[in-house]
């Protein structure tokens, strides 16, 4: 019982130190707050958001159950390749993933010919259909993921036992895989419609046009062009409200699965065969050709430029790269400090306040700390630091929930043993939780990683010309006509992101087996 | 100096207008940036009177305005400049300027529209910015609201079609105007010369209105908090001299507020010239820019 109180009192320190960091940002712009009245365009742009979210979500996670299931059951040539290059859009920069869309489904993209070609009209890439599509591009690989692992992790005995009770098709869904897909596809849908909700960059560039305003539109709006805290802050509070009701609501419908232990060994099964086999490489094929083809298009327009260097461009990749890496070290602290606890029974708070990020705005919580931090140091020699704990905060809610499924599992299966064996703290974390854990915590750190080498909202609120870093460089570039060099930054900026990715994954787990 | 992202790029002016001051002051230019001549703004009214900054560059006229209101500005000395219709600020002094115009690719398109009217008649696509976040975008909606006056929604109805999509900002809709997703992107009317002298390439033109172009400003000013108001004053003066105008023509891509004694390089004399230049009075604008951005974003919402 020891190490429960022990793990369980880590965690108000963790998620105290997440709500110090919210409170920071949320609390000066509150108070400059005076309640107003939501303007019509305002819930407007709270409708659309709510909806393109909720497609986003949903369109995700039909199409990533039949690509997991493919991937999980079949075996191939270069599949651990296949995986890892599966799981690159979710950490590709925003924008470059826009300009791939854009080459690929644009209007003079190949897949507008070939429909024009065949006497169909081209897919409308600007509006509704445009940012769902972008949103499913970014978040296949993660939902995808998710599923994957947690097919994983059922137990290999139970799919044997499957087979030698000759279970129909549809029964050894009912049985094995529907418990499983009830308690992550919550987990996945609530992660992306989380995302989509502060969704900016997608629904503003792909949107086409004040249709496709988003709330978190409204915020950039109304502090960076009408300096109009209120409004940013009304909105900052309405996006939160909403993340908030997201999480709780999904987190009543959560279903922990519970297939019993077997022997934590992993055993490839026979696959079905037939037409199942033409199915299962139709889905892969197709939806890999979806997520790869869009990458190729901006490792096309990056390299011809790519030798081309700006200047500092290796103390400002060097930067990026350090904020990266720390950033993935903070952030997989507190994942796994809080999942542990919430693991061993602590209350629902822990995961509260391991999701909250998710549904704040990081520009208002950026402005926020600014407006708090002013007082008392100059902005840019906090600008790093700062980028590394944002960071860390915003990778934090996918972080924890991947870890968190981890954790339960051990928790419910290894926790009576440990008790028994009188395992202590270190000695649990260092035989128990981490030989089971390491995999998704080499995944997490690389999607933390990865995700905060894309981002540049704190930097862009805080920094100088001293704490460039590369998406500023990026932007520096475009807004000088460098359109082509930006290109080959973005690439860059792309490489570094899988490279660090890719990296800590394989120091998780040698097999991309999930 | 507090300025916008891109001034500070490689390509930019700021390393030249850098060196050049620095050459003269024995001092030493620091440059601070955020996003673009919006988000500058913002950024000053967040910092307040504890800015460390001296000497603000790169607002436009349609935000001087809420920029003097905010008192953070001290009165500045004006000299001569060529803006056209001359400008006469009592805070702040123009750095450069240039029309805004529909540029499009002259292999592709034989006769651009000659206004506003036509364009919105046309069947043509084009990528614009959001006025909301943007200042190319905020100066397409005053350039429709001077023109078309109370007709504008009207305008913005029949232009809907037209529009391909709206950016965030103007590097979005170059970008992707140079990628072929349009035929017509809003920019300047000098945008044209970059593509000329940096890439030898005249394949871009910009498309000459009839109703006459909007005008954009760039300008500067000096904070009252500065701690050092003699060596901010001294930069104002500096930002008109031939060295740092030089530089802007060919990095920001801009008319400059001063010719310099050299004159302007030889693939300027080739740009549209507008026969009519508009803008709206700075006290107005603040007014008139609530009513465009609402007029703007019902008819686009539809």
């Amino acid at each position: 019982m020891a190490n429960r109180a022990i793990a369980v009192a880590a965690a108000p320190v963790a998620a105290a130190l997440v709500l110090l960091l919210m409170a920071a940002g949320l609390v000066p712009l509150l108070a400059r707050t005076s309640w107003g009245a939501v303007s019509p365009a305002d819930w407007a742009a709270l409708r659309f958001t709510i909806l393109q979210a909720a497609l986003s979500a949903t369109c995700t996670c039909l199409l990533a159950i039949p690509l997991a299931r493919a991937l999980h059951r079949r075996c191939f040539w270069g599949r651990g390749a296949l995986i890892k290059m599966l799981s690159a859009p979710f950490v590709l920069p925003t924008l470059a993933a826009i300009m791939g869309l854009l080459a690929l489904f644009g209007s003079n993209g190949p897949v507008s010919s070939l429909l024009v070609a065949v006497g169909l009209s081209p897919i409308p890439i600007f509006g509704l259909g445009g940012v769902v599509l972008a949103h499913v591009f970014l978040n296949l690989p993660l939902a995808t993921r998710m599923l994957l692992q947690s097919w994983a992790a059922i137990p290999t005995e139970r799919f044997r036992l499957a087979q030698s009770l000759s279970l129909t098709p549809l029964a050894h869904f009912r049985h094995l895989e529907w418990p499983m897909l009830r308690a992550i596809l919550p987990s996945a849908f609530a992660a992306i419609f989380l995302i989509c909700l502060t969704s900016f960059a997608v629904a503003l560039i792909l949107g086409g046009g004040p249709r496709a305003s988003t709330v978190e539109l409204g915020i950039y709006q109304s502090l960076r062009f009408e300096f109009n805290l209120e409004r940013a802050a009304r909105l900052a509070l309405i996006q939160v409200v909403m993340g908030f009701a997201a999480v709780l609501l999904l987190a009543t419908i959560w279903r922990a699965p519970n297939f019993g232990v077997g022997l934590d060994r992993p055993l490839r099964m026979a696959a079905p065969k037939g037409f199942m086999r033409i199915w299962d490489a139709a889905v892969i094929g197709l939806l890999s050709a979806f997520l790869i083809l869009p990458m190729l298009a901006v490792l096309a327009k990056g390299l011809p430029m790519i030798a081309h260097f700006p200047n500092d461009f290796a103390v400002i990749a060097l930067r990026s790269v350090a904020i990266s890496i720390s950033a993935a070290v903070l952030s997989v602290t507190l994942a796994l400090t809080l999942a542990r606890a919430r693991a061993k029974g602590a209350g629902i708070w822990v995961e509260i306040a391991a999701m909250l990020p998710l549904g704040t705005s990081s520009l208002a919580l950026g402005t926020g700390v600014f407006l708090a931090l002013l007082q008392v140091v100059t902005p840019q020699t906090v600008a790093l630091p700062l980028a590394v704990i944002f960071n860390a905060a915003f990778s934090l809610p996918f972080v924890f929930r991947i870890l968190l499924p981890a954790c339960r599992e051990i928790e419910a299966n290894f926790s009576r043993l440990s008790a028994q064996l009188g395992l202590s703290p270190w000695a649990e974390v260092r035989v128990l939780f981490f030989p089971r854990l390491r995999k998704p915590i080499g995944f997490c750190a690389g999607l933390a990683a990865a995700m905060a080498m894309g981002d540049f909202g704190v930097i862009a609120l805080f920094g100088g010309q001293d704490q460039t870093i590369l998406p500023i460089l990026i932007a520096r570039l475009m807004g000088s006509y460098q359109m082509q060099a930006a290109a080959a930054v973005t690439l860059w900026l792309v490489l570094f992101a899988f490279a660090l990715f890719w990296t800590f994954d394989a120091l998780g787990g040698r097999d991309a087996d999930a | 100096m507090l300025t916008y992202d891109s001034f500070t790029a490689e390509w930019g002016p700021g390393p030249a207008i850098e060196a050049g001051f620095e050459a003269q002051c024995n001092c030493d230019v620091q440059f601070q940036t955020a996003g673009d001549g919006a988000a500058l703004l913002a950024r000053l009214q967040l910092e307040g009177a504890s800015s460390a900054a001296d000497v603000v560059l790169g607002l436009d006229t349609n935000l001087t305005e809420a920029a003097k209101n905010t008192g953070l500005f001290s009165p500045v000395t004006q000299g001569e400049n060529n803006v056209p219709n001359g400008y006469f600020d009592t805070h702040f002094v123009p750095f450069d300027w240039g029309w805004f115009a529909f540029v499009y690719d002259n292999t592709k398109l034989a006769n651009p529209p000659t206004s506003l009217a036509e364009l919105a008649a046309s069947d043509l696509k084009i990528l614009i910015q959001d006025p909301r976040s943007s200042t190319p975008g905020l100066g397409l909606v005053l350039w429709a609201k001077a023109v078309m006056g109370n007709d504008a929604p009207m305008f913005w109805a029949e232009l809907a079609d037209n529009i391909v999509t709206v950016t965030p900002g103007w590097s979005e809709a170059y970008g992707m105007f140079l990628e072929g997703q349009a035929d017509m992107v809003l920019s300047y009317t000098t945008s044209p010369a970059y593509h000329l002298i940096a890439e030898g390439d005249a394949t871009k033109s910009a498309a000459p209105f009839t109703d006459g172009h909007y005008l954009q400003i760039e300008v500067a000013g000096q904070l009252a908090n500065s701690d050092q108001p003699d060596l901010a004053a001294k930069f104002l003066d500096y930002l008109h001299s031939d060295v740092a105008q030089t530089a802007l023509i060919t990095s920001n891509w801009m008319y400059p507020a001063k010719n310099p004694a050299a004159g302007l390089p030889e693939e300027f004399k080739t740009l549209v010239q507008p026969d009519k230049t508009l803008t709206l009075p700075p006290d107005q604008i603040e007014a008139v820019r609530k009513v465009a951005i609402e007029e703007w974003q019902t008819a686009l919402s539809r």
